[in-house]
């Protein structure tokens, strides 16, 4: 009753083909687009800016991005926290080397340098398949990280091995550095989120998309039928390291300010975002922001219920953060591999029904 | 011999020494693979839990004894002085037991079928999820494993190699940590014991039949959950004498979960089905690290051990996808 598609009738092939066909789907996502750009910017502050909201927009970024290449194109990767790195480096060389470009193209040049390098480490992956892949993006995960520890360049020698982001403004005002305020590096991240979210989803239901999920599905078979295995497959590494590069200078450059390549860009990360995407849903848009929205929300509501509730010691409320992440992830491998965003579907289809059960 | 070829024998037998190490972690993979064809990433967790336990058994520590002092503001922490090594790994062995049977019971029961890639993730929640339970039962500090296996630089070898220096040279002799030198001698016990034990027992041949096919196996009699819950059950045991191992060296801490990384382009060498292959791949990987790091490594910033073993590998699949003892693997659609 209150989801349909029935009477909702195209009058026109755009009109048909347009991203969101259902208008209930139009009218939620307007209000929340309102809601995200025009409600919150006011009410923002340092906690929910920092603990929250950023780091939210941030790993919903890379959870897109690898939810592009093992969600829709089947290609499991550890290595999204070298991907991070390099989107992360890239802003910081970028930034400091030609401090008069303006800050998006510095963050998509930085998603464009990671798509390079997302090419070249998936390169493999037209000869190995499955957790074989996996573990060769282990490689890119530990050498990526090794290579920003080791040669200056890339930290511009200084002393500490520590990158840290200069100001940088957008139309006056500062989106970067220590000087920026909560609503304008919110509002930065939310920009960029929201456009590359709206191209994720064209591109996962075109030409492109459609391929990748052939691949994911049966890859001989699509070989067979005419789908290119290099071509669909080196795409989805380049969109998928694109938005993790994007994500990883968005991590550094809004969000910490100041990284170090060992810490901030480990291997816990590349596991952080694969438990995104299988909590929130494998090929699934939607699913990618839920599975963030989950991870990050999840350890900052047991830390305030247990540390601040309980009294407990923040030591063990992070053990048992980990046993409860441990076995949510093998509750929802078992109950519903299809993750969050299966079950908001099997919501849709009650709410369709509302009030009969049948 | 001048020593510099000393020198760089030296780093290779380390090498050899500390593959057999990984060999040791990656041997738990390969049963669990060969038998039930799913790649269980929380072997190393395994590997830590089990030495956490042992530990714990060992000093009479009260398991969870920190959550009960903080639930319910008591003050325990131990039940006793301890008890003797050997008993202390018969107990943990019966833990391990006991945790093959709830992994068999609570997570793999209902993802039979389920693709490889599935039952990996769900692999990687159970490694979470261990590594929680096992700071949340016996705390998360570094603690020390000794159960009475000897340690330190082997002073015979020292003074044996020695005389093999040239005349007048300054040359020490080779250090070779005893620990290592037990280290091997368990794992080659191992594996013959697993050896003997697949060939010439029926619960072996039973554990080959399931490898080689499920069905048919199921046809013939055979239980596919006892065989999983042995399977895991041994490879609880092979994590326990990894965690043992490792834990005599370097302590007990969360970075030996890590190793459990460092087991995977180990695998890939060897070959996921084979146990010889599981060996000769850590050895490779050990010599190849080693020597790496000593003669590459400075020339480029050191620390190379890092991700030598991860490239290797990578190079390794472009040429060999199947690994150098696996079965080819072939597709169809």
């Amino acid at each position: 009753m209150f989801y349909r598609e029935s009477g909702d009738f195209k009058t026109s092939y755009a009109a048909d083909q347009q991203t969101f066909p259902i208008r209930f789907d139009r009218i939620v996502i307007a209000l929340v687009l309102v809601f995200a750009f025009a409600v919150v910017p006011f009410f923002i502050n340092d906690y929910w800016e920092k603990s929250i909201l950023l780091p939210f927009l941030v790993w919903s970024l890379a959870a897109l991005g690898l939810n592009i290449l093992t969600g829709y194109c089947g290609q499991v990767s550890l290595g999204t926290g070298g991907f991070m790195a390099v989107g992360a480096y890239a802003c910081y060389k970028l930034t400091t080397g030609f401090p008069d470009l303006n800050i998006i193209f510095v963050i998509l040049l930085s998603g464009g340098i990671t798509a390079l390098v997302g090419i070249v480490f998936g390169l493999p992956s037209l000869r190995i398949k499955g957790f074989y892949l996996a573990v060769a993006t282990l490689a890119s995960q530990f050498f990526l990280v090794w290579l920003f520890n080791k040669v200056p360049w890339f930290y511009n020698y200084s002393a500490s091995g520590q990158i840290s982001m200069p100001e940088r403004t957008l139309f006056g005002t500062a989106v970067t550095g220590s000087a920026a305020t909560p609503w304008a590096t919110y509002l930065f991240s939310l920009l960029f989120v929201v456009v590359f979210a709206f191209i994720a989803r064209n591109l996962t239901r075109g030409r492109l998309g459609r391929s990748w999920m052939a691949i994911r599905d049966m890859d001989i078979a699509a070989e067979i039928i005419g789908v290119p295995p290099l071509q669909a497959k080196l795409s989805a590494f380049a969109v998928s390291s694109f938005y993790i590069g994007l994500s990883g200078a968005l991590f550094f450059g809004v969000y910490l300010g100041a990284v170090e390549p060992t810490e901030a860009f480990g291997i816990d990360k590349s596991f952080l975002v694969l438990f995104m995407i299988i909590i929130g849903g494998l090929g699934s848009i939607f699913g990618s922001f839920v599975g963030a929205a989950f991870m990050t929300l999840l350890p900052v509501l047991f830390k305030n219920i247990m540390v601040g509730g309980f009294g407990w010691p923040t030591d063990m409320v992070q053990h048992f953060i980990f046993m409860l992440v441990g076995g949510l992830i093998m509750f929802f491998l078992i109950v519903e591999p299809h993750g969050l965003a299966q079950l908001w579907r099997v919501t849709k289809e009650k709410l369709r029904l509302w009030p009969f059960p049948h | 011999m001048s020593p510099m070829i000393l020198n760089t024998i030296e780093v290779m037998l380390n090498g050899l020494m500390t593959g057999v190490m990984y060999s040791l972690v990656a041997l738990g993979f390969v049963l669990i693979f060969k038998a039930s064809g799913i790649f269980n990433y929380a072997q190393g967790v395994m590997a830590l839990f089990a030495a956490l336990t042992l530990v714990g058994f060992q000093s009479g520590q009260i398991p969870f004894s920190h959550l009960i002092n903080v639930v319910f503001g008591t003050d325990y922490h131990n039940w006793g002085p301890g008890m003797n090594a050997f008993l202390a790994i018969l107990l943990t062995m019966a833990v391990m037991v006991l945790l093959a049977w709830l992994v068999e019971r609570l997570v793999l029961r209902h993802l039979v079928n389920q693709e490889p890639i599935i039952l990996f993730m769900a692999t990687i929640g159970l490694a979470f999820f261990m590594e929680g339970l096992g700071d949340m039962m016996w705390g998360a500090n570094i603690k020390v494993l000794d159960i009475g296996l000897p340690s330190g630089g082997s002073f015979w070898w020292e003074d044996v190699t020695r005389v093999w220096a040239t005349e007048g040279s300054d040359y020490y002799g080779m250090y070779i940590d005893v620990l290592d030198l037990w280290a091997a001698g368990i794992a080659i016990v191992l594996v013959v014991a697993l050896t003997l034990f697949s060939q010439y027992t029926k619960t072996g041949r039973a554990l080959r039949a399931v490898a080689d096919d499920h069905q048919a196996a199921l046809t013939v009699g055979i239980s596919l959950r006892t065989i999983w819950i042995v399977v895991w059950s041994i490879a609880g045991f092979v994590a326990l004498v990894a965690g043992i191992m490792w834990g005599s060296k370097s302590g007990i801490q969360f970075s030996l979960s890590l190793i459990a990384l460092k087991a995977l382009p180990v695998l890939i060498l060897g070959g996921f089905t084979s146990i010889p292959g599981a060996i000769v791949g850590g050895l490779i990987i050990g010599v190849g690290e080693k020597l790496f790091e000593f003669t590459i490594g400075p020339l480029i910033g050191g620390a190379t051990e890092n991700w030598f073993a991860y490239v290797l590998a990578l190079v390794f699949l472009m040429f060999r996808p199947q690994g150098l003892y696996g079965d080819k693997i072939i597709e169809r659609v």
